[in-house]
């Protein structure tokens, strides 16, 4: 029941447990309890919104940043990954395989802020040797959602056999 | 001047779901919620839109053979093996249609003398019976009972046959009621048929969404494969009603008329439809499981609502329908959907629009998001309550 619950709420955090209930065909209190326990054990790491911020006033910067490190003896990647992700202006910290190590992501105001972050707190990190900061131009999709089409008018026929 | 007419096709009647598409249209309002769609509400998923598009890079723009493209063919043989356990032989018991609703007309025409008797399970799809009489024959309706949860039974078909009965219509998962008929169902109609040599016509268009119980084809009934015309497509499986496909499987002898008159009507099924359907068939399964179990999840909300609101509703367990009653109310099905797209701008479809036993149901399509869902269904039971006030019922 479990991974069904987290489907449809990966959709659609917004339903009500309820309604939960109901479209999955369980009873609400086991449903109620399912969700406090992957809460409880960080299953359910957070309930976020998926915003377009181009449609606000609000200037944003986002940056994507490949960052190479020299790992430590006993520690691996975790230590450093650890002394990145603890910035809370870095918003996502992946481990990847292939030309780099770590992928950054994060917001600023604007681009000098995001450079200073990188230039003062990232490349100085002692394990850092180089990273390569790109700036997102266009946000298409993000996390399966398209976020450029216009309203999503469906062109069915109103009424069909 | 001479009349112009035929007089059978002047003799049949418009389509019930007409009337109301056109009141609906004069209304012209925004804020209407529509309920009363037949076709999914997803889009065709990317990977076979873009086999589609890339057909159309590559050139194939040429008619097919009239059968259908062989890769297709094949794959149809091969889905059916794997789902529906019984084997076609894709080159002569296999044919590609454009649309379910094509294998229907053609399947009558070419089963078909004059006055022979066709029986046709009611509601349902509201082509079958314009085609049995297109085709010279006669129509036989059963009408369908809520209290079998609108299956057919073999006493029912047993009251209906006569020495002239050749073909039955069996439209399951049924639209518009969302009955469908499990294997136990399906042995004693299928028996009859034998016993009474009367061929069937099983249009499976909906096989794919059935919930909780798997979908049986009458075909793979012992005995049966000779005598059924099985009619399926894209269109609800894939969401694919636009691109106008689907297939009918046939033993050879019924196969090769039914061509005939594909081939001098139609010539063959839209190529790039044919393309992007063998991309769908070969690997298409995650999307119609996504699909179907998305559907499962608004079937349950919505028999669980309507009950809610005090209406009988028996669970459906198949294609995108529930079929409530709204016989406590008084009113007829006509005039509760007219007086809810008016004081509440909620558009369903009256069950008197696929056959005289609808009589006091409405056909309820979940081919729409949980969100929309909730809205209309709010609507609707503010109507419910209204109407009860008013009649202190």
């Amino acid at each position: 029941m479990k991974e069904k619950i987290l489907s449809v709420i990966e959709k659609n955090s917004k339903i009500s447990i309820k309604d939960l209930a109901i479209v999955l065909g369980e009873p609400e209190e086991e449903v109620a309890k399912a969700i406090y326990e992957m809460e409880s054990d960080k299953t359910i790491c957070g309930y976020h919104t998926i915003i377009n911020w181009d449609k606000t006033n609000r200037e944003k910067v986002v940056a994507l940043i490949e960052v190479r490190v020299t790992p430590q003896r006993g520690h691996g990647f975790d230590h450093i990954a650890e002394r990145i992700y603890n910035f809370p202006e870095v918003d996502t910290v992946y481990l990847m395989s292939g030309a780099y190590d770590f992928c950054v992501m994060l917001e600023g105001k604007t681009l000098k802020q995001v450079s200073a972050f990188v230039s003062e707190k990232l490349s100085t990190l002692e394990s850092v040797t180089s990273t390569a900061t790109h700036f997102v131009l266009k946000k298409y999709k993000d996390h399966g959602t398209i976020m450029v089409s216009e309203t999503n008018k469906k062109e069915r026929q109103l009424i069909t056999p | 001047m001479r009349n112009p007419l035929s007089d059978k096709v002047v003799d049949i009647k418009p389509s019930g779901i007409r009337k109301f598409f056109d009141l609906v249209v004069e209304m012209n309002d925004p804020n209407v919620i529509s309920l009363g769609v037949g076709e999914p509400d997803f889009d065709t998923p990317w990977h076979i839109r873009e086999e589609g598009i890339y057909s159309l890079e590559k050139g194939r723009t040429f008619y097919t053979s009239n059968a259908g493209l062989k890769e297709l063919k094949d794959e149809i043989s091969a889905y059916l093996e794997r789902k529906c356990h019984v084997e076609y032989d894709p080159v002569n018991e296999i044919m590609v249609t454009v649309g379910g609703s094509e294998a229907i007309d053609i399947a009558m025409r070419a089963m078909l003398n004059p006055g022979e008797e066709v029986i046709i399970p009611q509601p349902s799809y509201v082509s079958y019976q314009p085609c049995v009489v297109l085709a010279d024959g006669v129509p036989v309706i059963i009408n369908l009972q809520e209290k079998n949860e609108f299956k057919l039974t073999a006493e029912e078909l047993e009251a209906a046959i006569t020495p002239k009965t050749k073909i039955l219509v069996l439209p399951f998962p049924n639209n518009p009621t969302g009955s469908i008929m499990t294997e136990e169902d399906l042995k004693p109609i299928a028996e009859l048929c034998v016993k009474h040599d009367i061929f069937v016509i099983s249009d499976e268009i909906y096989s794919e969404l059935t919930y909780e119980y798997p979908h049986t084809s009458i075909a793979s009934l012992p005995g049966m494969k000779e005598r059924t015309v099985l009619i399926n497509g894209f269109s609800k499986a894939y969401a694919m009603t636009g691109w106008r496909l689907g297939y009918a499987c046939a033993p050879d002898v019924i196969l090769h008329q039914m061509l005939k008159i594909h081939q001098f009507a139609i010539m063959c099924a839209p190529t790039t439809s044919q393309y992007a359907a063998v991309e769908a068939l070969r690997n298409g399964d995650d999307d119609v499981a996504m699909m179907r179990e998305s559907y499962n999840q608004r079937r349950r909300f919505l028999v669980h609502t309507f009950r809610e609101m005090g209406l009988d509703c028996f669970e459906p367990f198949g294609a995108f329908y529930i079929f409530p009653s709204i016989k406590s109310l008084g009113m007829t099905s006509d005039e509760f959907a007219e007086e809810l797209l008016k004081k509440e701008k909620v558009a369903v479809v009256p069950g008197t629009a696929f056959g005289d036993s609808g009589e006091g149901f409405l056909r309820i399509s979940y081919a729409y998001s949980l969100e929309e869902l909730k809205e209309a269904t709010d609507r609707m039971a503010r109507f419910v309550s209204w109407v009860r006030k008013e009649k202190n019922l």
